[in-house]
């Protein structure tokens, strides 16, 4: 890897990015990059909108990403990842979780619309319904995110081995929910392969 | 060597750790909360063998910190900016006697106001105010190293010193180097010397002379820090930086393809004079990139004569720094293109919610049913119920500090004929709710005080407070509220929302002040 690798991911207060945060940055150490991150903490966490930056490669300054230098954006839930779409340019990749958290007294802000503005960025948008995957094979979706990054592993689309992104699973994940995480691990390579 | 990842607030811990820390007080506050938690889980495990407390507040954290100094503990205090403001009646005065265990204050601002209230404070001012030496770390790395520095700083100079992050070197996370943490003794002693810890005139004012000595000294040892360093090649355009403001400068340059010159300030207080001076000597262009309130921008303006002077003239002086605002004023100053692509969009936004089965809804739903919103004026504290802002609960018509929901009120009741409900947690009733309380009953005014008694300090991460069900010899608020005086008093479970409804009505026509504990844990606690 010559460049370094940008990555934004948003969600809402709850949805585990933080969680996210330290499996890449896990993964990262594994693989000898240099990284920096950053994240918000307190009052911001209450369910309310949540943005997480993670940089890696030779030599990391700043621990927030550029807008317009993102690599990959990560959407948790549907209608925040519109709020990072300035941190895009026209070859970020998108992989969005295909799930709406409605906003209290709010009207959801319809798919097309959501898809119609990030292509003002980029085309380059990777729907994927992991909280409704994970739902149906474990009966929760609380490992949607784990499934996003595993997928997004296998794929090449963040620069981080699956065997590295396993093991800072493990390494992160409290024992007891450890086999759950594997099992999305795994969930995600057998269904990247058919794509 | 070892490498670890550590958020900044973790690396301050470690690098007290290493300097062997005995004695650590602090009080919870967002950006610096992980201070306190991490020692917190050290201490219980019995990995930090020295002595960590939560305090009530601030100024009796610090003012346990002086006691352990003064007793020839090695003593680091933490807290948020607001903290600062808190604790600065004990503060000052301990610049005047000085240490005698090394003592580190650490202070994390909040540029951008992520977590905090009240207002964005730059805590870069005290250290004008109290003399206090002042490092700013950019990164986690360097506040392991500006920790540790600190505490070297404190036992050479005998003076407490202050490490200064913002919320993106605090919650910034890197891997940083690791190194052995010492054996260290518990128990100090005081050993009386009234010369030295009693700052009464006159002889306060040698005092004072004595201070400003040692921070003529320490001027000298800041010009040859290594933690000021400049890099780059000559250039007549340089650059003047601090805190995480380099990070975003360098991640510019790179951007840009600029090579200019850069100090980066690591010691603000005092500042390395003598190194800036030769650093800016035959700039044609000088740009200071600092947060908040031009503090280096002054101090350069007075001793640069011939420079054109670049700062708060091009960047913002409210809301922090982000890597791009920094690229586009250092383009504009080399003339250079950088441009964006912006896309507008439109969605609401998403306030943060009180978590779903929180006490706090049926408290604020009692209290609509109770009582008329347009004729009840609704006050409001730090805490969780800060939420009671936003929708769907709108019911806060004023927010100030911690503690301040009674004051308050109290001003309001003597000065108008209205009615007014306050609400004060747990946490912040013993932080500083108490002394308004008393005011209330001795000045004779009657707001209706709703403490709401969840049992923690939540909103920072699940704290014990002295009143908290998990702390052996808890100290109960009924018995506080009712030596303070107050005769209408009730604790009720707002479960139970007949008598709480009832109870609201009842107490609000009150000619005396009132108070009702609503009592019922937050879900973390419970969940415990």
């Amino acid at each position: 890897m010559n460049k370094n690798f940008n990555i934004v991911i948003t969600g809402t207060g709850g949805q585990g990015l933080i969680t996210l945060l330290k499996i890449i940055s896990e993964a990262v150490i594994l693989e000898g990059y240099d990284i920096k991150t950053s994240e918000l903490h307190g009052l911001s966490q209450r369910g309310g909108s949540v943005e997480v930056h993670i940089r890696f490669g030779k030599k990391i300054y700043s621990p927030l990403v550029t807008k317009n230098k993102a690599d990959l954006i990560i959407g948790l839930e549907m209608q925040e990842i519109l709020r990072a779409i300035n941190f895009a340019n026209s070859k970020t990749i998108f992989l969005i979780n295909q799930h709406i958290i409605p906003i209290p007294l709010e009207k959801p802000v319809p798919q097309k619309q959501i898809i119609k503005k990030l292509e003002m960025q980029s085309k380059n948008i990777l729907l994927i319904p992991a909280s409704q995957i994970c739902q149906q094979e474990f009966g929760k979706s609380v490992t949607a995110g784990i499934y996003l990054l595993s997928f997004a592993s296998f794929k090449g689309i963040i620069p981080l081995k699956p065997q590295s992104m396993l093991s800072a699973i493990k390494k992160i994940i409290p024992k007891k929910y450890f086999e759950q995480n594997k099992k999305t691990f795994e969930l995600a390579e057998e269904n990247g392969k058919k794509k | 060597m070892k490498k670890r990842i550590l958020l900044g607030n973790e690396a301050i811990v470690q690098g007290a750790m290493e300097s062997g820390v005995q004695f650590v007080s602090t009080f919870p506050g967002t950006p610096a909360s992980e201070i306190g938690t991490t020692f917190f889980k050290l201490h219980q495990e019995k990995k930090f063998k020295g002595h960590f407390e939560f305090s009530i507040n601030e100024k009796v954290a610090m003012e346990g910190g002086v006691g352990a100094s003064f007793s020839g503990l090695k003593t680091l205090v933490a807290m948020k900016h607001f903290g600062l403001n808190v604790c600065s009646e004990a503060l000052i005065p301990f610049l005047y006697t000085g240490t005698k265990g090394p003592t580190v204050i650490a202070v994390a601002d909040d540029p951008s106001c992520w977590s905090s209230a009240q207002s964005e404070q730059n805590s870069r001012g005290y250290s004008y105010l109290a003399h206090i030496p002042t490092l700013e770390p950019s990164d986690p790395q360097e506040c392991k190293d500006f920790t540790k520095l600190a505490f070297s700083l404190s036992e050479k100079f005998k003076i407490p010193i202050m490490v200064r992050t913002t919320t993106r070197v605090s919650h910034q996370k890197m891997p940083v180097e690791i190194q052995t943490i010492p054996n260290i003794k518990t128990i100090g002693v005081f050993v009386r010397d009234v010369k030295r810890f009693v700052t009464m005139p006159p002889r306060v004012l040698e005092m004072k002379n004595e201070l400003l000595e040692k921070i003529e000294k320490i001027s000298k040892i800041a010009d040859i820090s290594k933690i000021n360093y400049a890099s780059g090649p000559k250039n007549k355009t340089v650059i003047v930086t601090s805190g995480v403001s380099y990070l975003y400068v360098m991640e510019a340059m790179k951007e840009l393809k600029v090579n200019l010159p850069v100090l980066k300030v690591g010691f603000f207080y005092p500042l390395p004079k003598e190194k800036l001076k030769r650093f800016i000597k035959g700039a044609k262009k000088i740009l200071i990139v600092e947060e908040l309130e031009p503090y280096l921008e002054k101090e350069i303006r007075e001793i640069s004569s011939k420079a054109q002077i670049f700062g708060k003239n091009l960047l913002p002086e409210t809301g922090e720094f982000s890597p791009e605002i920094v690229t586009l004023a250092i383009a504009k100053i080399v003339n250079k293109k950088f441009k964006l692509k912006e896309v507008k969009i439109s969605v609401p936004k998403r306030f943060p919610q009180l978590c779903p089965g929180c006490p706090y809804w049926l408290v604020f739903g009692a209290v609509k049913k109770a009582l008329s919103l347009k004729t009840t004026i609704f006050g409001g504290d730090i805490g969780c119920y800060m939420l009671a802002d936003f929708p769907p609960h709108s019911i806060q018509d004023y927010l100030f500090c911690m503690g301040s929901s009674i004051g308050i009120a109290h001003g309001i009741k003597k000065s108008s004929k209205q009615k007014l409900i306050t609400f004060i947690g747990d946490g912040t009733f013993f932080h500083a709710g108490i002394p308004a309380l008393i005011n209330t009953v001795f000045n004779k005014s009657n707001p209706l005080i709703i403490i709401l008694d969840n049992r923690i300090t939540a909103m920072t991460g699940h704290q014990p407070n002295p009143g908290a069900p998990l702390t052996p010899n808890g100290i109960k608020i009924e018995n506080i509220v009712k030596a303070c005086g107050v005769k209408n008093l009730k604790i009720i479970d707002p479960i139970n929302q007949k008598e709480f409804i009832e109870t609201i009505k009842n107490f609000s026509n009150k000619k005396e002040v009132s108070v009702i504990i609503a009592r019922r844990p937050c879900i973390f606690v419970a969940k415990k």
